[in-house]
């Protein structure tokens, strides 16, 4: 069976290393991907039609709002799955374990965790914030935070952590995130044009229809950030108690 | 696009990827998963891909490998196979 799988291995792979033969050398202008209509009005219209010098950041939250709508739901339907698979809510610990203070790590830890923590989550809002202007945006900022919470869990223990961001409090989070991306799709649709078309937001939101375009994307940007931060620390904070979410590592 | 540090970043991503596979301890595997995607996000920051490189610094390098690490402690931590 190893063999058979040897073979298949190296068959496949020298398939794939020929294949590499017909894809376009690195930053061809004219490969396939840069070489379309589409592409071109990204690139040369992005600035002015939407006034973000982001363009990654343009397509994602803007043009192709549809498609970071329904990743946040895979986001948030993946943390569903897995509260639905591991969350143990017969609580067959022993009473002890609930009110176990001391589930952290040592002194040194806790000191250097409450040193970085204020500088992981100011940096994080910062990458939601002016994720349509440099590199970042919702997930990224959203996962920073989701790690800033689990890094709490890990230093001060997860009774400490949910103190802050209780379980309930994680899935309202969660639910928010969402409401907000799809409300702002449904605003569109109550103004008079397309769900997600942000230019016709310009008459609630101040500058004209490019700048309600950009302010939109940062609305879009923060509901991502919402429901990513939530589901990661719910996600870490059941797989690491089997679903109790009693005590931590 | 510097040749010799592509060369050098894909013989470390390799060399993780095999010894990721190969390690009979989990906690260890899963440290050195992380460490092959902080590989793929160099290869990515500096290939100019740099909202991708961040993503699988913050996601990839970082959360998934601290969730990985508490899956480990909830099973057994060395490997049958």
């Amino acid at each position: 069976m190893k063999v058979f799988g040897l073979i298949a291995v190296f068959v496949v792979g020298l398939l794939l290393l020929s294949a590499t033969q017909d894809f376009p050398s690195w930053g061809d202008p004219r490969s396939a991907a840069s070489d379309g209509e589409v592409s071109s009005f990204y690139i040369e219209k992005t600035e002015s039609v939407t006034k973000v010098p982001n363009m990654v950041t343009a397509v994602l939250a803007d043009f192709r709002g549809y498609d970071t709508m329904f990743e946040t739901v895979v986001i948030f339907i993946a943390g569903i799955g897995i509260i639905a698979v591991l969350r143990n809510f017969e609580g067959t610990d022993s009473p002890s374990d609930n009110d176990n203070d001391d589930d952290g790590a040592g002194l040194l830890a806790r000191f250097t965790c409450s040193l970085i923590l204020p500088f992981i989550q100011i940096f994080a809002l910062y990458v939601v914030a002016h994720g349509h202007h440099s590199p970042g945006g919702g997930f990224q900022g959203g996962v920073m935070f989701g790690a800033s919470y689990i890094l709490l869990a890990l230093a001060f223990g997860l009774s400490k952590a949910k103190q802050l961001f209780s379980e309930r409090r994680t899935m309202i989070f969660a639910v928010i995130g969402i409401f907000i991306y799809v409300g702002w799709g449904v605003l569109c649709l109550l103004l008079g044009k397309e769900f997600l078309n942000y230019s016709v937001l310009d008459s609630i939101l101040p500058g004209d229809s490019m700048m309600a375009r950009s302010h939109s994307m940062l609305v879009v940007e923060i509901g991502v950030a919402f429901t990513v931060t939530a589901i990661m620390f719910s996600m870490y904070s059941n797989l690491s108690t089997r679903g109790r979410l009693s005590k931590g590592l | 696009m510097i040749w010799q540090f592509d060369i050098i970043i894909l013989i470390f991503l390799v060399v993780a990827a095999i010894v990721s596979l190969r390690l009979k301890d989990l906690l260890g595997a899963s440290m050195v998963f992380g460490i092959y995607s902080f590989l793929i996000c160099l290869l990515w920051a500096e290939m100019g891909a740099v909202d991708v490189a961040f993503t699988e610094a913050a996601v990839g390098a970082g959360v998934s490998t601290v969730i990985m690490i508490a899956t480990v402690f909830s099973t057994t931590r060395r490997s049958k196979d």
